[in-house]
């Protein structure tokens, strides 16, 4: 992300953050949230910019970034792709879409693409157990996913990408 | 528009109470008389707990302080629980109207839905909701023209963290710190959110009240059984031929339940999530209910085909990923049942081993810090003692 902002418009990015949702401590999730959001990982040095906003120590930052499955700071793609692990979904034939998955996307789980398009993660319980096997992308919830349905959800993803490019 | 993400079951009580009825019923109640309603009415936490909600609200209520909040509990991360999904996607306002009427019975100004993360499609269901409500006089300045009675609701996100459902770790991730588990007491009603007293309630214990309220504690109490009083969502998933969300009223047995969602032949149901216990078919007879099987309601039906131990290992990986890591016996605990579970699917289980750990698990539920320590298990043990048999001629070769 550093090579897309100057740090000054990252401090600014972060201040309007802070203007809208308070100085406080409460503010750390939404903020990180956000950052990961639209820049798909939570750098060093953005750590250190909201740790100075919020007036807190970057450990903390890292602190709980580190915590919270979906505020990972490692670059993730701008399609992030969570597969359900648990035992309905399971049940349901997860095994199949996570090997679909594997084959289109050429990655392992807890990888990303080459292109920084795709990442790949299992999740917990996504609440979908009546009707797994469950994706989420991004916020978007898939259910009774084939390995067929897969494929074409990640085509759906790499058609979005195109569009946004043009 | 919310994304509807249709769920099969049976026909639900929430869809037969009168919009808001609870609400005036509860506001031309003195705050004492409403507190005193709900405990009359046996309500007792739908999340899982079970602890009684007027109980609960009783003690916020007593606390003296110049703000109070009101916590909706919709992390609903327990494996195979999604009730509080089709809760807030069909019957949001009943929750609010919880919320609302939580509020007014303990003197909370601020009403908080802390949603998972997983659930980020439904945000903009419930801000349409809440700004309806805010419209209609329902939520804001003098709500109902009750004067001096302001009360709003936010909604904040959850991060993915299974921990956050625990009350405690909750309220740290709302203040902006690692999901950890605190130390009680002090308990949230007398010291919660920011150190106010504060009420933590699932996301079906607060529609639930909305019907006590409408209909009557005699009403409520005409289901289920004596200690507990109501119905219940059950989510259940698995090998079924219908699953989705039921309600049932407490005491329903595991084997009439099956035969509604079409899972009769199962050799085993989970009920209580990965937390909770396996129940193995000659124990079908067993109720649903906090004096027999307690559950937040997550009915697994597992198959006479399926591998018991894949069970066990699937919730075991599960909690070895999502212990905060806080305290010793569930961080280092966890991984030790899992490597039980994997060396006696692979028929190398050492018997002492095997003892050391069931001895560890043992101690886990006494000496964790928080549920998820103390009931990750549950599964662990009930298996290698309801499933014996299955286990010991699977090591033996057989």
């Amino acid at each position: 992300m550093a090579t897309t902002m100057t740090n000054d418009e990252l401090r600014a990015d972060i201040e309007a953050l802070v203007e809208r949702l308070g100085p406080g401590r409460a503010s750390l999730i939404p903020i990180l949230a956000d950052v990961k959001r639209r820049f798909h990982e939570i750098d060093s040095e953005t750590m250190q910019t909201i740790a100075d906003v919020l007036d807190i120590h970057p450990v903390e930052v890292h602190s709980v970034a580190s915590f919270y499955a979906f505020l990972h700071s490692a670059p993730e793609g701008q399609f992030v792709i969570r597969l359900c692990g648990t035992l309905p979904c399971d049940f349901a034939g997860k095994q199949a879409v996570a090997d679909a998955l594997r084959t289109e996307l050429g990655i392992g789980f807890d990888e990303t693409t080459e292109d920084g398009l795709f990442t790949l993660e299992w999740t917990s319980c996504m609440g979908m157990c009546d009707q797994g096997p469950a994706l989420l992308v991004n916020d978007e919830v898939h259910t009774r996913v084939t390995p067929e349905k897969a494929k074409a959800v990640v085509a759906a993803c790499r058609a979005a990408a195109v569009a946004k490019e043009a | 528009m919310p994304v509807i993400i249709e769920t099969q079951g049976n026909a639900l009580t929430y869809e037969t109470i009168e919009p808001e009825a609870g609400l005036k019923a509860a506001l031309a109640t003195s705050r004492a008389d409403l507190v005193d309603t709900i405990r009359d009415s046996g309500l007792m936490g739908r999340g899982g707990a079970g602890f009684p909600t007027g109980m609960k609200w009783g003690f916020c209520a007593a606390e003296k302080a110049d703000q109070k909040y009101v916590i909706c509990n919709a992390d609903e991360g327990e494996p195979g629980t999604f009730k509080d999904r089709v809760i807030l996607t069909r019957f949001a306002d009943l929750v609010l109207e919880g919320m609302t009427i939580g509020g007014y019975a303990v003197g909370a100004s601020l009403g908080i839905i802390y949603l998972r993360a997983e659930y980020t499609y439904l945000r903009p269901h419930l801000n349409d909701v809440i700004q309806k409500r805010r419209a209609a006089g329902l939520l804001g300045h003098d709500v109902c023209g009750v004067e001096g009675f302001d009360f709003d609701v936010i909604v904040a996100m959850g991060a993915g963290a299974y921990v956050c459902g625990e009350e405690t770790a909750l309220i740290e991730s709302l203040e902006g710190f690692r999901g950890e588990p605190r130390n009680r007491p002090p308990f949230p009603v007398v010291a919660g959110l920011l150190n106010n007293p504060t009420v933590v309630n699932n996301v079906e214990t607060l529609a639930s009240v909305a019907a006590i309220m409408a209909k009557g504690t005699e009403w409520f109490k005409s289901f289920g059984t004596d200690k507990s009083s109501g119905y219940k969502l059950f989510s259940v998933s698995g090998d079924c031929d219908k699953p989705g969300v039921y309600e049932f009223p407490w005491g329903i047995t595991v084997a009439e339940l099956l035969k509604e969602v079409g899972g009769e032949g199962a050799k085993a149901v989970q009920i209580g999530g990965a937390s909770g216990v396996c129940v193995p078919a000659r124990d079908f007879e067993r109720r649903l209910a906090f004096e027999d099987i307690p559950t937040g309601g997550s009915v697994m039906v597992i198959g006479p085909d399926r591998d018991i131990l894949d069970v066990a290992e699937n919730f075991l990986e599960f909690f070895v990923e999502e212990s905060c890591g806080q305290c010793t016996p569930c961080r280092l605990g966890n991984p030790q049942m899992l490597e039980a579970v994997k060396l006696l699917k692979a028929g190398a289980c050492p018997p002492e081993f095997l003892e050391n750990v069931k001895e560890l698990a043992g101690t886990m539920q006494v000496a964790s810090k928080c549920g998820l320590g103390q009931t990750s298990p549950s599964a662990f043990l009930s298996i290698l003692e309801g499933f014996g048999d299955e286990i010991h001629n699977r090591a033996a070769g057989a």
